[in-house]
Order: C-alpha cells, then structure tokens, then sequence
C-alpha cells in the first residue's frame, strides 16, 4: 500500500477552500497552516500562464525529515503517510531545516506539527478532509499500488510532475499538468 | 524575456517569508562545541606524544575551559528546543541516520570525559586542595594512572565533536549552502583553530606560544584552502547550490563574510603571527581574539545563510 495525491492544476481555481477544511479537520492553530495555494505566473504580459497549486507535506520515499529526526519523533505510518509523534517530539527543528518543501512549522506548543494526510480519516476509509471538500474536484487521493484506486487511473491518463525532484525525496504528491 | 512570479498564501512562524527556525543558540553552541573540541584535541595529542612538561598550558591549563564551554553549549541547545521538556527524548534511542543522534550522544560522552581531564589536573595546580573523599582521592590516582587511555579517548571524541558542529549542518538536504561533505573538516579545522588561539593567549611560556602560533598558522592556510573548495564546489555543482555560493560572492552575505570571517578572522591574524615569529612584538591577544571572532562570526554566518538558501520550484 503507497498512499498518493493528484492534484489537478488545471482545475483548482485556488480558493483555499482545501486549507480552510485542513485547519477546521486538524484544528490547527490560527495563523497557521498545514496546506497552502501558491500561484506562480510565468512569462510577460501578455503572453502568461498561469499555474495554481494546492501545496502539503509530500509524503516522501526517501523523507529527510524521518532521517535527521534524532528521537525517531517523526517516522513512516503504514502507506508511507509520514507523522510526528508528539510526546516524541523535542522541539530541535532538524526536521524543518531538512524538508525542500518547508512543509513543516514549529506549533506554538513546541512539537512540529505538519499534514497527515488525514490519516485519521483514512484508518476510517474516508479522504483526506482537503480532497472531500474541493469543490472543483481537482483532487484524487488513493492507493498507488492498486492499478483502480481513483489516483492510480489519473495518473495514468494525464502528464503529471512532482516538486524539486531533484532533491532526491521521491515525493508522493503528484501535480496534473 | 521570460519572468516568473511566485505567490504563495503560507505564512507559518518562523518558516515566512525565509526560514529562521534556528537563532543563536545553534551557532554558538557551534562555536563552543569546536571550541571544547580544539582544546581537548590539543591536550590529549601532547599526552600522547609525552610533552606534557613542554606544553603545561595546553595539557594542563587551557582544558580546565572545555567542560565550561561544554556546558554552556548545551545550556544553548536547551533552550533552542521548543518542546524542552521532552528533551530525555534523545537519549532513549540512537539513530545512526541523524547526525543530531549521535551528536547528542557524543556530547553525553565527551563532557564527563573533559570534566575528569580538568579534575585530574586540580592536584598539580592546586597542591593544597581538600579532595574529602577517600573514593575521590582514589578514583583521581587511578585517572592519573590511566592518563594514556584517557588522552586516546579524549582525541576520538573531540574530533568526532569537532566534525559533528559541520556534520550536523550538511545532513539536511533542504539547504543548498550546507549541502557539502567539506563543511566537516571545515569546522573541524575551525574549532581546532580556535583551540590552538585560546592556548596560545593563556600560555605564559614563549616556546609553547610559538608553538601554537605555527600551529595556527598551518591552520588558517587549511581553512583558507577548504573555503576556496567551498565555493569552487558549489559553482560546479547545481542551480540551488550556484545560488547559495551567490549569496558570498556579491550576494547580501558578502562583506560580512569576506570582511569579518577571512579578513578579521584568518588574514589579519596570519599576518600578525608571521611578524610575531619573524621576531617583532605583537600583543597576544591581538590575533588570538580576532580568531576567535572570526570563528563565531563564520558560524552565525553559516548557520543564518544556510537557512535563506532553498530549493526552488
């Protein structure tokens, strides 16, 4: 079992409505956040385009931030979803300092705090609370190794990438393009 | 022309617009860590080539600074922890993986180590002091004893130590600037170069000081050479890393570095100690204080700009 996301970024429309659900779901603390829309505008005016992206913790293979953790805090659940155990957690930062994405941030009660893909929900069968509310559908959340999870056909349909490959993280959020 | 413009609604503490997660306290547990380390190095390398009558100093004196730097590094790295009361947390694992693992443990190990090494020496410097304990007078007979077995130990850790204030930097992957195994040796070389400045202020002795003035000398030339292979590295090497090298060579960290790091920090010290051995009197604590600047001033640079640099995308 490989835990994945698609994300379509040429139907997100950026509303944010993704991170609102997150914050609500995971009662993350206000001014904070555990996903995040970033738009980058390539190009000269007016020949532009336009890419929207609804941006998380990537769940990475090869996690860097599993690796420098130096209490074992932060480590692989079953799916390679990637969590921190809180009473684990000694505050160092190592793993913020390690993570390409900055997925990750120092909640104000010291332990770090970062996307779990909702595994809370996905332990029930549900989706992650992101992926249930978007109301553009633009995202496809599943098991990468069953060839007919909902993610596994999207991904086989439409070109797709990942951020700072180069990074060598083998990340596990995959953006439709 | 093609510009891309990135927008971005993340606005987390600490991680905005440019991550500062770390603040002081990690370089100057940096510069502390190296340090203790340079100063242990030293007087266990001299106790186990027998000249400890030769460098009193350096064997005898200038260790008793260590467990204090030792100590005050980690009451550093304490209070950099945000979640301080889970600190016992390090100690109930080892992961070889993470450099902070085996740092922490390290430092476990090597502060006792550097507390008898000073202890050890209170009886030759202080004749008249009340050991009180039996068990006490005991345990630093047999300490004396084994003083072979201790240098060795001494010498393993401090350059484990000494590696490990560099090695701690470039295990994380995120950080373009810190992405180099040179940054290592380079720390290693640093703190031993620290070490060898605060022996030869404390020593009173003219042929001991010349000593460490040399040793210096060979140290700084070191030191030099690594961070023209820093760069050259990182020029050769990725965007990411072309970036961080930037950030030195016209960038926002150039006069500081260039100016307080190799001016003040191993050019103007080299030059000093040159003259000092060609015979002209030069205060002693002139270069030993601008080394000692120069290598915390390399270490909040380090620390600080290694946290701007990031992978772009």
């Amino acid at each position: 079992m490989r835990y994945a996301m698609a994300i379509d970024t040429r139907k997100c429309v950026g509303c944010s409505d993704c991170v609102v659900a997150c914050q609500t779901e995971n009662n993350v603390p206000i001014g904070y956040c555990r996903d995040w829309i970033v738009e980058t505008v390539a190009g000269t005016y007016p020949n532009v385009e336009i890419e929207l992206r609804s941006e998380r913790c990537n769940h990475c293979d090869n996690s860097p931030c599993v690796r420098c953790c130096p209490t074992g805090a932060s480590h692989y659940e079953e799916g390679g979803i990637v969590t921190v155990h809180h009473n684990e957690c000694i505050g160092c930062g190592a793993c913020i300092q390690s993570c390409p994405y900055d997925a990750r941030y120092s909640h104000p009660e010291g332990y770090v705090d970062k996307c779990t893909f909702c595994l809370h929900r996905v332990e029930k069968g549900q989706k992650p609370a992101c992926v249930s509310v978007c109301p553009t559908k633009c995202m496809y959340f599943g098991d990468l190794d069953d060839p007919n999870s909902e993610v596994s056909v999207v991904m086989r349909n439409r070109n797709h990438k990942v951020l700072a490959p180069e990074a060598g993280t083998k990340p596990h959020i995959f953006y439709l393009t | 022309m093609n510009e891309e413009l990135f927008i971005s609604g993340r606005d987390n503490l600490n991680i905005d617009p440019v991550l500062h997660i770390w603040h002081w306290q990690i370089p100057v547990y940096l510069f502390l860590g190296g340090l203790a380390a340079g100063l242990l190095f030293f007087a266990s390398l001299y106790t186990i080539q027998n000249k400890d009558k030769e460098y009193r100093t350096a064997v005898k004196i200038a260790p008793f600074l260590a467990p204090f730097a030792l100590i005050l590094g980690l009451i550093a790295l304490f209070l950099d922890l945000k979640h301080k009361l889970f600190f016992w947390q390090l100690y109930t694992t080892i992961r070889l993986e993470s450099p902070m693992s085996w740092g922490a443990w390290t430092l476990m190990i090597i502060t006792p180590l550097s507390m008898i090494w000073a202890a050890s020496y209170i009886k030759e410097i202080f004749p008249n002091w009340d050991w009180k304990f039996k068990w006490l007078i005991q345990f630093d007979k047999w300490v004396v004893k084994n003083r072979k077995v201790f240098a060795w130990l001494n010498i393993y850790y401090a350059i484990i130590l000494g590696v490990y204030t560099g090695i701690l930097l470039s295990a994380f992957n995120a950080r373009p600037l810190w992405n180099t195994s040179l940054l290592g040796p380079l720390f290693l070389v640093s703190g031993l170069s620290t070490g060898a400045a605060t022996i030869m202020w404390m020593s009173k002795d003219q042929a001991e000081r010349k000593m460490f003035s040399k040793i210096d000398l060979i140290l700084i030339g070191i030191e030099l050479f690594f961070i023209v292979h820093l760069f050259m590295g990182f020029l050769a090497s990725s965007q990411v890393q072309i970036e961080a090298a930037n950030l030195f060579l016209g960038g926002e960290y150039t006069a500081m570095f260039w100016i307080f790091v190799v001016g003040i920090g191993l050019i103007i010290p080299a030059v000093l100690e040159t003259l000092e051995l060609l015979g002209k009197h030069i205060p002693v604590f002139v270069p030993a204080t601008l080394i000692l600047i120069g290598g915390l001033v390399f270490r909040f640079i380090m620390v600080d700009a290694g946290q701007v640099t990031r992978y772009l995308y």
